[in-house]
């Protein structure tokens, strides 16, 4: 049990300093960051308390939003995505989750990119939206959140896939 | 008042979610509506510490064109000093003429710069412990950068000219016809200047400078050349597109300049206001 706790802490920080140092400079043709961070709110264990998982995805999306001046878009972002979790799960696992029996490091890759696809697509979404405030720059909303989403989905599968030690 | 706690306690996860996304969102809408973004902002310890460290690793890789961009500045200034002459209408920054000791300058390294969000902010190493306060100028040996926004101990933010919130008194250099300079939020290359009189003679290539009207840069800073312009909608004044002296995507020495009769200035208008 500790080490499931141990482990999320060091998730939890090497993800914000990776997040903070690196991806918010990346700035691929001008605008188009990768938030990896979310990985944390994809992997959190399933069978902890929900309440616990709410409060720490919000703390994770505050510290961004800190290191990143951007008021609570992060925040309010990380909030949607930790609460929708349990229908993406659901929606892209089925049984799996049904019978609460879901391990990330031995799960179908094509269900694991369907749960970050449509947990990327939603937490982007909500995050460029709230960043930009305006409804009519609906389009500049969508195209950022297509262009981030490819980049954040193809990095966090590399990474989920990388960093999993007992993948078939 | 039994059914009431029994609500809450079903519906705990939902209200928790509820509160942490209204906060979230209160922060969201508090850092949109005001000048200030008051309570989560870059300039503390913690993020200040983080960034200081990467920071110093990162500066070995621009080491060369600093060195460049310093070299630049110093030949200027010695072509300056060796010619005398008053030049206070230049484009780029001469803080020799702006004498009778007005301006105070502080150098600081930029650990943070953002230029792909709607509202741009830099995190300098300076701070209060330097007697920076908000409202200062910054600036770099080409042109302005923005105006100091919040100050902890050791850092503060700056409000990029890139933000929507941001809004800088220019004129045209070579006549006294001003305008306010905003930003579009689309390319960092590129800031807008509006409300310029019908009556300025526009040309594309002309050079735009910091009008002096506020008392937080001085008179004739360089901002950048014009690139486009067109007529407003009313017809009455030109808007007009500004190719920017600075590549914003790339700072990394700046200069916070302190107008010292700043108080002075602000208490007479203060009195005409009333």
């Amino acid at each position: 049990m500790n080490s499931v706790i141990g482990a999320n802490i060091v998730r939890f920080i090497a993800l914000l300093l990776v997040q903070v140092v690196i991806c918010n400079n990346i700035n691929f043709l001008g605008y188009i960051n990768p938030y990896i961070y979310i990985i944390f709110i994809f992997l959190f264990p399933i069978r902890e308390n929900r309440l616990i998982f709410l409060l720490v995805s919000f703390l994770l999306g505050m510290m961004v939003d800190m290191f990143s001046d951007s008021g609570g878009v992060h925040a309010a972002a990380a909030v949607c995505l930790a609460y929708s979790r349990p229908v993406l799960l659901k929606t892209s696992f089925g049984m799996l989750y049904e019978h609460q029996t879901i391990k990330f490091s031995n799960t179908e890759v094509g269900s694991l990119i369907t749960y970050i696809t449509l947990g990327t697509v939603l937490h982007h979404f909500i995050l460029f939206s709230l960043e930009i405030f305006n409804i009519s720059n609906i389009l500049l909303i969508l195209k950022k959140t297509l262009f981030s989403s490819i980049f954040t989905i193809l990095l966090s599968v590399l990474i989920i896939i990388l960093f999993s030690r007992t993948r078939k | 008042m039994q059914q009431i706690f029994n609500f809450v306690i079903r519906n705990k996860t939902f209200l928790l979610f509820l509160l942490l996304f209204s906060i979230a969102l209160a922060l969201t809408i508090q850092s949109h509506s005001y000048h200030r973004s008051k309570f989560i902002n870059s300039a503390n310890g913690l993020t200040g510490g983080v960034y200081g460290t990467f920071n110093s690793i990162d500066q070995y890789f621009d080491l060369k064109e600093e060195n460049a961009i310093l070299s630049d500045e110093n030949k200027r200034l010695r072509e300056q000093l060796l010619n005398s002459v008053n030049t206070s209408d230049s484009s780029y920054i001469d803080t020799t003429s702006y004498s009778q000791g007005k301006y105070r300058v502080i150098k600081a390294n930029v650990y943070k710069n953002s230029y792909s969000l709607t509202n741009n902010l830099l995190t300098l190493n300076r701070g209060e412990n330097d007697s920076v306060k908000q409202d200062f100028g910054v600036i770099t040996s080409k042109g302005i950068i923005g105006i100091i926004d919040n100050t902890s101990k050791k850092y503060a933010t700056v409000l990029s000219i890139l933000s929507k919130k941001s809004q800088i008194n220019a004129k045209l250099k070579s006549t006294n016809h001003i305008g306010s300079l905003i930003w579009n939020g689309e390319s960092p290359e590129f800031t807008q200047l509006i409300d310029v009189s019908n009556f300025a003679p526009v040309k594309i290539g002309d050079t735009i400078v910091t009008g002096g009207q506020s008392a937080i840069f001085p008179k004739g800073i360089g901002i950048g050349t014009i690139d486009s312009f067109e007529t407003d909608i009313s017809g009455d004044t030109y808007n007009i597109q500004v190719r920017l002296f600075n590549d914003m995507t790339n700072v990394g020495t700046v200069y916070i300049i302190e107008n010292l009769d700043k108080t002075e200035i602000k208490a007479l208008e203060d009195s005409i206001d009333e």
